[in-house]
């Protein structure tokens, strides 16, 4: 039986193997010679992870071909949990798909690798206008002076709000203009100890949470360059403490609460009134009956620095060892064009990053104040990242769920916290 | 052995007649069970000839080698080439596309610096003992239900054996409901007995235990199910013999049941700790990062992933691999070593 089995499991697995191996022999290092136009038909493949966006990608792909005869796109699914691992193995044995969606954390890590081809080259051939896309978009994608990814779409973050709540404390629903003070009051006027009610939540939370907060006090996080700290200033130390003081007042959950039940979940149950969210909440809580007219969303409350939100967005990059550049260039030339936002656009899963294609997403749930979260792009800021983002981030985690518990005081936490996540940033390469 | 053998005399297609005379294992013990259709062949060749005895050989090590090859090559590729190559990865930083330099025993040096390593090797330990607390448990389990005419015997073991057949991560996520500080049925069972509880999983001081208890869940199952099948093998006569001399039931488990299936207590051991030293799912499922009882919780194998998985840092990672590796290796001896003092083979 034991033999049988050992067997059946070397010859099913040699192919992969061999492969395995094939792919630890291969080197790195980047193409950048000319795109040679090919003669005959070619395939390329487009490499994403969210099978909700593939009748819009389909759509695209097949409008393309009509222009590119040539050119066929195979779309490669791959959900988000595998979606980098793979990519990883893939690219270092020298076989990822020829274009594939890129996100903030990552793109530095591909770019200073040599695993992306510069898009110099398929911006001047496409004629794309790169003032077309959000400007802290366009900054996530460039490491080096170069552009590597061509902006797909974006997401922002906003206050979701339980309408029911506020009328039951006969509070008025947050202005678009509010302010930190205006958020602050409301959460603790909102807490209802007897009825288990949170007037806010405040989990630690990055992209919906601190990474907002922090800008909003006229900090930062990483510098521009991504080499150095920004958690050790007293601007940072204001974007903690903004939510950690609703924890120690309680008008959060706890840390603990928290983990055991997931804020969001909370706040779909009626136990929390605000909560931080991005954008792409919108088309869950539009999905839920329950919801859908129960909830509203406001954008980010004014800091001292004013509103300020983190924006973050995929990009469509280029393999830098792709078979097939010239076919690679044309198709993102095409994704990054007016044409694909539309086709995009009209899908409504995601906001298209093509200036002036937004509306059709903010029309498609007019019961939400969507116009928010458009809005929030001109004082937007890029999502924080390095060449080795992961190491930081988890050093982030570890040290300010310190802060959050109370362990560690906020100013000694985020001082010891810029000193490991420099020392991080000094080991990348 | 023999099977095969046949086996091979047909698939070869060498007749009865030559075959056996030259085997070199079997001749001697088959000699006196004879094979029918054989023997004439080998009683007319009593006198084997030197040189058809190497041809026989060479030719039963060619099909032996054959034999052999599908395991031998499936452990090579699969266990030793990993190790090796782990320990080659172990002295390099090795770059998330491939492309690594060498560093000598820097990650190492590193590692024992590191206290996270020994945080984490201490969570370890501890989940290591309370994973042995299950070993009593299945036992007296078994003993249970290995009673003479207990009704339902069939039921209770699918019941206790249903946990190993379902996957840990599931396993996992009911116990995280289970669990939950607001609205868990374990407080509120508590609750109705006048007990306040905690958030067991986000709680430092509990979380570990509370993970634990689920792995000892998880495992009962089998080491019952090992247990029952040696209590069954214990003579009937011995119990029989001690009834005369007036032992009880009590009396008798532990001076005729523990020790004959002393070598089942043994194997099981082996493996919990085995087991428990790589605990790592239950980990990645019932905690995380965000947890802030992980500090508590994390095991050496979860640092592992997190380092190798999640920040890139292969090299690093396997050098912590090759720790864990030393520490199980270590533990296993030390316990096949203490064995002698307490492991009775019949």
């Amino acid at each position: 039986m034991r033999r049988t089995s050992t067997l059946a499991a070397t010859a099913a697995l040699t192919p992969l193997l061999v492969l395995g191996l094939a792919a630890c022999g291969q080197s790195t290092g980047g193409a950048t010679a000319d795109a040679q136009p090919e003669s005959g038909p070619v395939t390329i493949s487009y490499g994403i992870w969210d099978k909700n966006q593939v009748p819009a990608m389909q759509k695209i792909a097949d409008e393309f071909h009509a222009a590119n005869p040539n050119v066929t796109v195979k779309i490669q699914v791959t959900p988000f949990k595998q979606y980098f691992t793979t990519l990883q193995t893939a690219a270092a044995g020298g076989g990822a798909p020829d274009v594939f969606w890129m996100n903030g954390p990552n793109v530095k890590l591909y770019a200073a690798n040599q695993q992306l081809l510069p898009l110099d080259q398929t911006i001047s051939r496409a004629k794309l206008d790169l003032a077309k896309y959000p400007e802290a978009l366009v900054d996530l994608y460039t490491y080096d002076g170069k552009r590597y990814g061509i902006p797909k779409d974006f997401d922002t973050i906003g206050v979701w709000y339980n309408k029911a709540l506020f009328d039951a404390k006969k509070l008025a629903y947050p202005k678009d203009d509010w302010t930190w003070a205006d958020f602050q009051s409301a959460a603790r006027a909102l807490t209802d100890k007897t009825k288990g009610v949170y007037g806010a939540a405040a989990p630690v939370e990055d992209q919906a949470g601190f990474y907002d907060t922090i800008p909003s006090a006229d900090g930062q996080v990483i510098d521009a360059a991504g080499t150095k700290s920004g958690f050790d200033s007293p601007e940072a130390l204001q974007g903690i403490e903004f939510w950690t003081s609703l924890v120690k007042d309680g008008a959060s959950p706890t840390v603990q609460q928290m983990t055991d039940t997931s804020p969001g979940d909370m706040f779909k149950a009626g136990k929390v009134a605000m909560y931080w969210n991005g954008s792409w909440a919108a088309v869950e809580y539009n999905g839920v009956p329950e919801l859908k007219d129960a909830v509203n969303v406001a954008p980010v409350p004014a800091g001292p620095k004013g509103q300020v939100s983190v924006i973050h967005g995929l990009g469509n990059v280029i393999y830098a060892k792709t078979k097939h550049q010239d076919a690679a260039q044309k198709f993102v030339g095409f994704l990054g064009g007016e044409r694909a936002a539309q086709i995009q656009a009209d899908a409504g899963a995601v906001i298209p990053a093509y200036e002036g294609t937004q509306e059709a997403w903010v029309k498609s749930m007019p019961q939400f104040n969507l116009k928010a979260y458009v809005d929030e792009v001109a004082t937007a800021v890029p999502y924080p990242a390095s060449k080795n983002t992961k190491a930081w981030t988890t050093l982030q985690t570890d040290l300010l769920t310190k802060v959050w518990n109370g362990e560690v005081d906020a100013a000694t936490g985020l001082k010891d916290l810029a000193t490991q996540m420099n020392a991080a940033l000094a080991k990348e390469k | 052995m023999a099977g095969v053998l046949t086996d091979r005399e047909q698939a070869s297609g060498t007749d009865g007649a030559t075959a056996p005379g030259g085997s070199p294992s079997g001749s001697g013990s088959r000699g006196d069970t004879p094979a029918p259709g054989r023997r004439p062949g080998r009683s007319g060749r009593s006198g084997r000839s030197g040189s058809g005895m190497s041809r026989m050989r060479r030719n039963d090590l060619f099909w032996a080698a054959v034999f052999i090859l599908p395991t031998l090559l499936g452990l090579v590729v699969f266990y030793l080439w990993p190790v090796v190559r782990t320990l080659l990865i172990s002295f390099t930083e090795t770059g998330p596309f491939g492309g690594s330099e060498f560093v000598g025993l820097a990650n190492y040096r590193e590692l024992f610096g590191d206290a996270r390593l020994w945080e984490t090797m201490l969570n370890t330990l501890k989940f290591t003992v309370v994973a042995l607390l299950g070993i009593p448990v299945a036992l007296v389990i078994a003993a249970l239900l290995s009673t003479e005419g207990l009704r339902g015997v069939r039921i209770y073991r699918v019941l206790y054996f249903l946990p190993v057949v379902t996957m840990p991560a599931a396993v996992g996520l009911i116990w995280r409901t289970l669990y939950n500080g607001d609205v868990g049925v374990i407080n509120a069972l508590l609750g109705l007995v006048g007990i306040e509880g905690t958030n067991w999983l986000s709680n430092p001081a509990t979380a570990l235990y509370a993970i634990a208890a689920v792995g000892i869940w998880l495992s009962l199952g089998t080491q019952i199910v090992i247990f029952l099948a040696a209590i069954q093998g214990v003579p009937k006569d011995l119990y029989e013999a001690a009834a005369l001399d007036g032992a009880g039931r009590i009396r008798q488990f532990w001076s005729i049941t523990l020790p004959q299936i002393s070598p089942s207590v043994f194997f099981i051991s082996v493996l919990a700790v085995i087991g428990a030293l790589q605990t790592f799912d239950l980990i990645f499922v019932m905690t995380g990062p965000t947890n802030p009882a992980y500090p508590q919780t994390e095991t050496i194998v979860a640092q592992f992933y997190q380092r190798g998985f999640v920040e890139n840092q292969q090299g690093y990672a396997a050098a912590i691999a090759l720790v864990i590796l030393v520490v199980i290796v270590a533990v296993t001896a030390l316990q096949f070593r203490l064995q002698k003092k307490w492991v009775h083979y019949v």
